[in-house]
Order: C-alpha cells, then sequence, then structure tokens
C-alpha cells in the first residue's frame, strides 16, 4: 500500500474523528495552546515594541535578545523546562510563548521605527503629540509589518505546539508521537497533514486579516514593503523603508 | 543539579551528535545556497517567475518542519537524507528571496558602467551583481543557519542522531544535565556559525567596511 492511501485510509476512518482522542478535539486543544501563547506573547512583545520604537531606543538590546532567543532550540527549551516544572500545561506554554516573542517584537519595532520621518513630522505639525503619533499615526502605518511579525510567530507557534505531544500534552502532536512509537505510519502522517493545514489555514487568516484592519491609505503605499519583507525584517540587513 | 562526570564519562557519544548535527544543519545549507543562487537569477531574468517562486516558498514555509521530515520517512526512512531534503527546502525558500533582492538592489548606473566596460550576461551576473548581492544573500544565510541548527534537533525524536538526542535522554529519565548540555552547545553551534557568517560577509564585501572608519 502506497503512503497516500494509508493516509486517506486514516481519515476516512469514523472511528478517527470522534471522542476525546478524534481529530476535533486534537484540533480543538492544538488552537487552544497556540491561541494562548500567542495571545500572551503578543501582550508583552507588541507594547515592548511599540514604545522602544516611538522612542528609537534599544536596537542593540532588542536584536540581541530576538537573535539569542532564535538560536534557542525549542526542543531543548521544552525539555528543560518539563524537569524543572514537571509535566503541565505551563512548560510547552513558556516555550511557545519564547519562540513567538522575537518576530512581533523585532517586526513591532523595525515597523514603527521606520515610518516615514515626514508623516511623523506632518502629525507634530498638525498638533498631535507623542502618544497620540505613535496611536493614530506610526501604529497604522506599521500595521502591515506588525501583522507580519504575528503571521510568523503564529506559523512556528503551530508548527512547535505539535511538540507539546512529546511531554505527555494533547494537540496534533499526539498522533504523530503516538505513531510514531506505535509505528503506525499513517497516524503519524494524518497528524501531519493536520498541522500542516492548520498552518496554512492560520497564514490565511492573518492574510484576510490583513486586508481587513490595514488602513486603505496605508495598504496602497506599502504594498511594496509587505512583499519585500515576506519572511520578517532581516536584522543587520537594513532596507529602505519605502522604494 | 549539573553532573559533571556524566558529560566526562559520555565526552565521545556527545562529540558524535555534535558531528552528526553538523552534517545534518551544514549539508542543507551548502545545497540550498547552490540551488537558491540559479533559481534567484532565473527570478530576476524571468519575471513572471518570481510571483509563483514567492507563493510557493510561503506555502512551503508554513508547513511545519517535523511534518516534512515525517513525510519523507515512508521514502528514506531513517538516514540523514530524511533531514537533509526538508531543510535544503526550506534554506531554498528563505534564500530565493534574498537573492532575488540582492541582485534587483544593484544601481542601473553600475549595471550600464558594467556594461559599457564589456561585461555581459554571465560574466556581469559573477563579477558585478552577485557580488553586491552577497551581503543581503549571507543576512538570509545567516537566518536559515541559526534556523536549521535549532530545526535539526527534531529529528532526534524520530530516532535520528543529531544533539537533540541529549533532549530526548534527558526527558526519559528525567535527568537534566545532558538538556543543559544539548541546549549549550546547540545554542553555542548556532552563534559561531553565525560569527563564521559575519566574517565571511566582512572577507567577501571589503568595500562594505571601507566606509565606516569615520
Amino acid at each position: 500500500m502506497n503512503p497516500f492511501e494509508l493516509v486517506s485510509g486514516w481519515f476516512q476512518d469514523p472511528a478517527n474523528w470522534s471522542g476525546a482522542t478524534g481529530i476535533p478535539s486534537r484540533i480543538a486543544e492544538h488552537l487552544q495552546y497556540s491561541l494562548l501563547a500567542m495571545l500572551i506573547a503578543a501582550l508583552i512583545a507588541i507594547p515592548f515594541g511599540l514604545v522602544l520604537g516611538h522612542l528609537n531606543r534599544g536596537e542593540i538590546v532588542v536584536l540581541t535578545i530576538a537573535n539569542s532567543i532564535r538560536a534557542l532550540p525549542t526542543l531543548g527549551l521544552l525539555t528543560l523546562l518539563v524537569i524543572l516544572a514537571g509535566i503541565g500545561l505551563l512548560p510547552p506554554l513558556i516555550a511557545l510563548i519564547v519562540l513567538a516573542i522575537p518576530p512581533m517584537l523585532v517586526n513591532t519595532f523595525e515597523g514603527i521605527r521606520n515610518v516615514d520621518r515626514f508623516t511623523v513630522d506632518a502629525a507634530r505639525g498638525i498638533g498631535l503629540r507623542g502618544p497620540s503619533i505613535l496611536w493614530s499615526v506610526e501604529a497604522p502605518v506599521a500595521l502591515p509589518l506588525i501583522l507580519l511579525g504575528a503571521r510568523l510567530a503564529a506559523i512556528q507557534v503551530i508548527s512547535a505546539a505539535t511538540i507539546a505531544a512529546y511531554v505527555g500534552l494533547g494537540g496534533l502532536g499526539r498522533y504523530i508521537f503516538d505513531g510514531l512509537g506505535r509505528r503506525d505510519f499513517s497516524q503519524v502522517i494524518g497528524g501531519s497533514v493536520l498541522v500542516a493545514l492548520l498552518a496554512i489555514a492560520t497564514e490565511l487568516f492573518f492574510v484576510t486579516l490583513g486586508a481587513a484592519v490595514v488602513s486603505k491609505g496605508v495598504t496602497r503605499r506599502s504594498k511594496k514593503i509587505f512583499t519585500a519583507t515576506g519572511l520578517g525584517i532581516i536584522p543587520g540587513v537594513r532596507r529602505k523603508a519605502t522604494t | 543539579m549539573f553532573d559533571m562526570n556524566w558529560v566526562m564519562r559520555n565526552a565521545d557519544d556527545i562529540l558524535g551528535l555534535l558531528r552528526d548535527h553538523l552534517t545534518l544543519s551544514f549539508i542543507p545549507i551548502l545545497l540550498g545556497l547552490m540551488l537558491a543562487i540559479p533559481i534567484g537569477v532565473a527570478c530576476v531574468r524571468w519575471a513572471w517567475i518570481y510571483p509563483i517562486a514567492l507563493a510557493m516558498s510561503t506555502a512551503f514555509f508554513a508547513i511545519p518542519s517535523i511534518a516534512l521530515f515525517v513525510f519523507m520517512l515512508p521514502y528514506t526512512g531513517l538516514s540523514q537524507l530524511t533531514a537533509i531534503i526538508p531543510l535544503t527546502l526550506y534554506t531554498v525558500s528563505l534564500l530565493v528571496r534574498n537573492v532575488v533582492d540582492g541582485i534587483r538592489s544593484t544601481d542601473d548606473s553600475v549595471r550600464q558602467a558594467a556594461a559599457a566596460m564589456g561585461y555581459g550576461g554571465i560574466h556581469r551576473l559573477v563579477s558585478v551583481e552577485l557580488p553586491i548581492a552577497a551581503p543581503v544573500i549571507l543576512g538570509g544565510l545567516r537566518i536559515a543557519t541559526v534556523a536549521n541548527i535549532g530545526m535539526v534537533a527534531v529529528v532526534s525524536v524520530m530516532g535520528l542522531s543529531s544533539l537533540g538526542d541529549l533532549f530526548v535522554d534527558g526527558t526519559q529519565r528525567f535527568f537534566l544535565t545532558p538538556i543543559l548540555v544539548g541546549i549549550v552547545l546547540t545554542t553555542a553551534l548556532a552563534v559561531v556559525a553565525d560569527l563564521v557568517l559575519v566574517a565571511v560577509q566582512r572577507r567577501l564585501t571589503p568595500w562594505s567596511q571601507a566606509g565606516r572608519n569615520r
């Protein structure tokens, strides 16, 4: 039997679609871990990025923290936390939060910092002050990049949430690790297909969200930046903010 | 907490894991770079390819690494190819964008000057456009390298050998030392690789340093 038949057989088996170990509840668990981690990470990363970017301070600190976190292996961090804090929701949650912070922090920081100086001066000229410049001028202009950071973080989190199953939690990783344990490849690959589909759905969600919340004026102007930096700002390689 | 004796006793095994980890992260970087340059050049020459390549690389990036490793299992089994093929594809999809951006960043006046001096086709590409693109390409290469070194650790949960074995071992025996050793070595590997690439970049593009001595 070829792999495709095995996997389609697994997807067609009604037993895999119901109960606490069924596909819908596993997807719900996976989304629950990912959403919780994303929310907490966003609450930490975005305010810091906004304020530091507005003040244009702390470039070295932000980039160094972001880069050193990137070099940290998620599996290592997760297993370390499990040994220190025991099995439970906390270790995978912390590991996912740590993973999600760098892209959101860097993109928010760089997005705000690279808002055209003329735009900021114009805002100051019509009487806006610090916080309102940040809130009503800089943030909307930087929104495409901030959302891009959130999208990159979300995809990494969805992908890494799979590993939560390695330390006994639920989510789609259960299929992968249980399948590997039992040498049941239809289940392993079925689980992987679901994680990949969930990641692609997340990507599409962010594209739709971007189209809905980014101001029309900004969309037109920033289309080029948005596509040029599709994979996030590359530290060390400064791009021109506008074409 | 930290058992130094364990490290000493297992030093040989740990070095073996380090070597496997190096192999699994660097072969994909080299292969990826070798593939990304011609693809990027093609994207610049025939502009219609670029949106297709971009869409493919974005979709590809959304697929989790563990899922890709698992997809490979029925075909490549527990050989190193199971890790090398997906990581090569990741590297390519990350680098193509940088190759294209880098080549496009060549100033038109520079390109015309090169043409006037008799540089054309491949010759101009190799001796003018690619050197100018080098910092951007190397910037992407740095990200790909750090990302690969982190992703490789995951292959250990499937039974392939890498520094990730230390995490698996530590979890199974509830033993902190191997995990700490694994984290320190993986992170150190990433940092050293990054520094090497920075040095390579300085060497390849001496002119980027020239203006800095104010």
